[in-house]
């Protein structure tokens, strides 16, 4: 990269109109991703609080708390407000947003207002869903399974499905948007395989967006008419198939896995790059390792289906394609690795995230080889070890991937410093609350523990309670991000343009850069991660 | 704005950066949709292996001298909608808006044919619901095939609606005066159009023509 020094007078833009009007307007990629910054951070807070109350009640075999009909509807807030409106929606369009038009020398995205468009759609369809949450909820599970969900389900089926379908509009208008700006709007000279490898992920990710986003679409469109209209093709009493529904919902729902944890691997080629002072290990393979999950991950949907009446002989194709996700899955780790090593490393609080999703992720893919093959699922099917599998990968890898993004940009984003031990020591904490909660429940699925009940039996009493523990821990973790951000907002110190002596486009914008980010189209000369950079 | 090409809005640097923005993220949105309608024809090809039968039935209660005219005018519209393109790429903007208003109502004929196959519907208690009659000597998944037949033609139908308010659109732009300058919405609306073209040339053989007999 060649950094040309800022030579902007421009106002930055955060104080360049500061009416709320102007932020309710705005086309800006940069005050979009801070819209939606806001927007999940918001429904962060309400799914996790689903989840302390699921935990607070499991805290004893006898269900105390609550009834079984308020646990269902509680796992089915968490399920569906974390999946649509939090852990889909992260890091795309807030980092994402915020960086990709800095990172490729862009002025903005390729349509700014259809970016505006998708915030209100995802609120839209953000206000139905809350809405049949404070309406009585919902107790199908995030996965809507018909027939109960189409027939015999008795909560807001109807308002919850709506809210899903319409906040997946906002994602394919994101999606779409994404991979258009990155055909289109690139600096000269930033080729292909100059690109940094968040926008590789990004680009991935926004591949299944739009190619798997509408069929969930679809799906939820037909469990509405069949409930609405008694008409439909999932309800065997009407003639119908419930398992084309698990296929449909599944050929989406799969993906959508990748669609969470692709950002976060891109995040995390960035923050290791970065900490360790040096270029990725294997750029191309890494590139392409990306989009080949990206595209393996829509033939492996049939392994959610294994104990379904589904044929043998698929079970046993789809066992075999999960396997191969394995391979460029495995092949970032070692790359990541192979970073690190005869790096200058400093563990800043972004990199500390970074390599609590090395471990994390790594425990959470190895877990999931256990689960696509065919017998040991039958044993480990709709038990707490495929809870603790896939938060795993969605909490341990996708959110603290998040989080390390969040810190690593947060100078850029807000043009100011954070404290930098406190950020280390909720580093630390979210990383041992998080294995604290969810070790044992490999534990507690292995001994036969179902997921979905606030009854068990006095013998899984110990683990429940040693993973509620780890819920608190992790709970403080997540909160002391809160309170040294609004610090940081408030008092931090200003942000040089450069505080990780980083490589990247987006580094040699002012912090905050300006509305429309470049004076001049940088003109790119070089490979990406060009360690030892700038400053150095 | 931007500083260099006052014409040409942020985050484009020139005319023919967004004249391929506007091609490709069309080409995009149009895949999104071959997966939207993806999701209800796999519903359809799974329900009309289990019900072979009842899908032969109900294609059989659909009136087939319909569908075909509705076929050859959804064609021709295509053909009047190349025309419309050419001609407004070729600034020639009187032919390209007649060409563009015979594309309107060649769509308009087709939404009202196909209205009046729904009235036939209605009348003979046909629609998937409560309503619903099945008539005699039909297997019951008959209705699961008019439920797929209602989905797939509403859906098809409403994009219809979208398509002829964007022709509209494009004869109301091309008539302003003065001439704006030229640029490629007339063929990203002509691709959207020939994509709802295509989903119709799909949806004719699969509902209209399950028995040739």
């Amino acid at each position: 990269m060649n950094p040309a020094p800022p030579t902007s007078v421009a106002e930055d833009y955060l104080s360049r109109d500061r009416t709320l009007r102007s932020w309710l307007t705005t086309t800006d990629h940069k005050r979009i991703a801070i819209l939606y910054l806001i927007a999940i951070t918001g429904f962060f807070a309400v799914a996790a609080t689903a989840a302390a109350l699921m935990r607070w009640e499991l805290l004893s075999p006898r269900g105390d708390l609550m009834v079984s009909d308020i646990y269902n509807r509680l796992f089915t807030l968490h399920g569906v407000t974390m999946v649509w409106f939090f852990l889909i929606p992260s890091i795309p369009t807030v980092l994402g947003n915020f960086i990709l038009p800095l990172m490729i020398g862009a002025r903005d995205v390729a349509f700014p207002r259809l970016n505006l468009a998708s915030w209100y759609i995802f609120m839209a369809g953000g206000a139905i869903t809350l809405f049949a949450i404070v309406a009585g909820g919902v107790d199908t599970g995030w996965t809507f399974y018909t027939p109960y969900s189409s027939t015999y389900a008795n909560g807001n089926v109807m308002a919850m499905a709506a809210g899903v379908f319409v906040a997946g509009f906002s994602s394919i208008a994101t999606g779409l948007n994404f991979i258009v700006t990155i055909h289109t709007l690139r600096a000269p000279g930033l080729t292909w395989f100059r690109l940094p490898l968040f926008v590789w992920s990004l680009y991935s990710t926004s591949l299944i967006l739009v190619l798997a986003t509408p069929v969930l679409a679809v799906t939820l469109a037909l469990i509405m008419v069949e409930r609405g209209l008694g008409v439909g093709v999932f309800d065997p009493r009407l003639g119908g198939d419930p398992l084309l529904f698990q296929h449909l919902f599944w050929f989406y729902s799969h993906p959508a896995v990748y669609i969470m944890i692709l950002p976060g691997m891109g995040v995390v080629s960035e923050l290791v790059t970065t900490f360790a002072r040096k270029r990725i290990f294997g750029y191309r393979i890494m590139a392409l390792a990306t989009l080949s999950i990206a595209l393996l991950g829509f033939l492996v949907w049939g392994h959610h289906m294994f104990v379904s009446s589904q044929s043998v002989y698929a079970g046993l194709v789809f066992s075999l394609l999960s396997f191969l996700v394995s391979v460029p899955s495995a092949i970032k780790v070692f790359n990541w690795t192979a970073t690190l090593r005869g790096g200058s490393i400093s563990f800043d609080a972004p990199f500390l995230f970074a390599l609590g999703f090395l471990a994390l992720f790594t425990i959470g893919g190895l877990t999931g080889l256990f689960l696509a093959t065919l017998a040991v699922d039958v044993h480990l099917h709709d038990t707490y070890f495929v809870v603790a599998h896939f938060h795993y990968i969605m909490v341990g890898g996708m959110v603290m991937a998040y989080m390390g993004g969040f810190h690593y940009w947060w100078p850029k984003i807000s043009g100011r410093l954070f404290p930098r031990r406190p950020a280390q020591v909720a580093a630390i904490t979210i990383f041992l609350g998080f294995n604290l909660t969810f070790f044992p429940q490999f534990i507690l699925g292995y001994l036969g523990m179902p997921r979905r009940f606030h009854l068990y039996p006095p013998e899984f009493h110990t683990l429940n309670v040693i993973s509620t523990l780890g819920a608190a821990v992790l709970g403080i973790g997540y909160v002391m991000p809160l309170v040294y951000f609004a610090w940081s907002a408030l008092r931090g110190q200003p942000a040089p343009n450069n505080p990780w002596h980083a490589t990247g486009l987006e580094w040699t914008t002012p912090s905050p850069p300006p509305e429309h980010n470049f004076d001049r189209v940088p003109v790119v000369t070089g490979p990406p991660y060009d360690y030892p950079g700038p400053d150095a | 704005m931007n500083a260099n090409h006052p014409a040409i809005p942020v985050p484009y640097v020139d005319a023919a950066q967004r004249a391929r923005a506007g091609q490709l993220g069309m080409w995009t949105f149009l895949a999104t949709e071959v997966l939207f309608f993806g999701g209800l024809i796999t519903s359809y090809v799974v329900m009309r292996v289990t019900y072979p039968a009842a899908f032969a039935a109900g294609s059989r209660h659909l009136s087939f001298a319909i569908g075909t005219t509705n076929t050859l005018v959804l064609l021709t519209s295509s053909l009047t909608m190349v025309w419309a393109v050419a001609l407004a790429g070729a600034a020639r903007r009187r032919a390209a808006i007649a060409c563009l208003v015979a594309t309107g109502i060649l769509g308009a004929l087709f939404l009202a044919l196909k209205s009046s196959e729904y009235h036939d519907k209605f009348v003979e208690h046909l629609v998937p619901g409560n309503a619903f009659r099945l008539p005699a000597g039909d297997p019951p998944a008959l209705q699961i095939f008019l439920f797929l037949y209602f989905a797939l033609t509403g859906l098809h139908a409403l994009h219809m609606l979208v398509g002829i308010a964007l022709v509209g659109w494009m004869v109301v732009r091309l008539g302003r005066t003065p001439a704006p300058p030229p640029d490629n919405a007339p063929e990203l609306v002509g691709l959207y159009w020939h994509f709802v073209d295509c989903v119709w040339v799909f949806l004719y053989p699969l509902l209209y023509l399950v028995t040739p007999s």
